[in-house]
């Protein structure tokens, strides 16, 4: 194809995707647009499976039998959006094997918010409440993407996620209502996640290096800092409403704004920990790369127990023939 | 990366309920077909989504290409007659 003819394609591929159509797998499409797929869906689902692991850390220990049922469908949940992600991220012509060996050697990245601890039982409260609280802000908008699949697993993700947050926030309540320990216990968590949730939305509009881009292709309705915004506006009263405290002097009702005012982040913090030095960087790929690596026997054995099978039904089928 | 054979893909079909058709939900990985089942179970009706599941693996559709469509999907475009607005009524007729 001569560099004109791309041009033109280029063009009318763009001009699909402002008229809202879908992009489907064996559409054409600009290599361009194939990668930053490949690198945002990927991580995306690298995201959902490293999550299960701050999580699963809890399941054990869950005070009842109603949390620890939930917490288990949760981290359920996240197994099986990672894997709709990965599918929709393998019509793209990437091998799931590819995606994770991307994961393992460190050359794909995954939010860096599942790179802090979990220490108390409080913090599965804060996870589920601020964590996917600002996960569903940043994925809704993604239910009406221009790719086709990545559309599809979002709605599906999205229908799934809000009982998430529900039950994060109901063990906050319930925690903020209990002993003065309890509430001790759920506000220092609160503490702990609020700063990490915040920069879990991206970096400042003006350091975001894809912003322009994603727009076009609607991977991207809002900005960062618009999604930051309105995460704060929606989770201050929810805050309020069980009496915890936003760990922020600086917050203050904008009346003019008619949005809040909130401190400075420490975005130092945010850079360290996507570079690899949170405090669980290590931890989470060794947990992952080991159950990888533990699980590769029987992978092995149930492929070549399929293809035995395989084999006898042949046979079986040639001697039923002759 | 291992050379090895890894689990082929397959594409799931999921009948939401009798008197629905099944429709394609997504797809997994999976050794065979019973695994593909199993896995399509926990992967794509963990709410009731479904009454009946259909695996097939992804190598054994074969799917049009869309720089094909031209010819495959635009000689419908001008044959208006076969649609029931092209035809002239009487008013009378109220129900035909």
């Amino acid at each position: 194809m001569s560099e004109e003819q791309i041009k033109d394609l280029e063009a009318q591929f763009e001009a699909r995707i402002a008229r809202d159509e879908k992009i489907e797998p064996k559409d054409w499409m600009p290599e361009k647009y194939r990668k930053t797929h490949i690198r945002q869906m990927s991580q995306h689902a690298h995201s959902e499976i490293i999550g299960m692991l701050p999580e699963g850390n809890w399941i054990t220990r869950a005070p009842s039998l109603r949390r620890k049922v939930a917490l288990l469908a949760k981290v359920q949940d996240e197994a099986g959006h990672g894997l709709y992600l990965y599918s929709a991220c393998e019509t793209l012509g990437v091998s799931r094997d590819e995606l994770y060996e991307q994961l393992h050697t460190g050359k794909a990245k995954y939010s860096s918010i599942f790179n802090y601890p979990t220490v108390t039982w409080a913090d599965m409260g804060a996870i589920g409440w601020l964590v996917d609280g600002a996960a569903i802000i940043n994925q809704v908008p993604l239910c009406s993407t221009s790719y086709g699949p990545y559309a599809r697993a979002m709605i599906r993700v999205c229908k799934e996620e809000s009982f998430h947050q529900r039950q994060g926030f109901e063990i906050m309540m319930k925690l903020a209502q209990g002993t003065p320990e309890q509430k001790e216990m759920a506000q220092d968590a609160l503490n702990r996640w609020w700063w990490p949730s915040l920069m879990m939305l991206g970096p400042t509009d003006a350091e975001s290096v894809h912003t322009e881009q994603s727009m076009k292709w609607k991977l991207k309705r809002k900005s960062n800092d618009d999604l930051r915004q309105q995460f704060i506006d929606q989770t201050v009263p929810q805050a309020d409403l069980i009496g915890l405290t936003i760990p922020d002097p600086d917050l203050k009702w904008n009346e003019e704004r008619q949005s809040y005012d909130f401190g400075e982040i420490d975005w130092d913090e945010f850079w360290q920990v996507v570079k690899g030095h949170g405090p669980c960087n290590k931890e989470r790929m060794n947990a992952r790369v080991g159950a990888w690596n533990r699980g590769e026997w029987v992978r092995d054995a149930a492929m070549a127990y399929a293809e035995k099978q395989q084999k006898r039904k042949r046979t079986s089928l040639k001697k039923e023939v002759s | 990366m291992s050379t090895k054979k890894n689990w082929p893909l397959w594409e799931v079909f999921v009948r939401s309920k009798n008197g629905l058709e099944h429709r394609h939900f997504g797809s997994l990985h999976a050794a065979d077909a019973e695994m593909a089942l199993e896995n399509a179970r926990d992967v794509y009706t963990r709410r009731n989504e479904g009454v009946s599941i259909w695996v097939v693996e992804s190598k054994n559709i074969t799917a049009s290409n869309p720089e094909n469509n031209g010819e495959l999907f635009e000689p419908a475009q001008d044959k208006v007659y076969r649609h029931p607005t092209f035809y002239d009524l009487p008013d009378e007729v109220k129900h035909m």
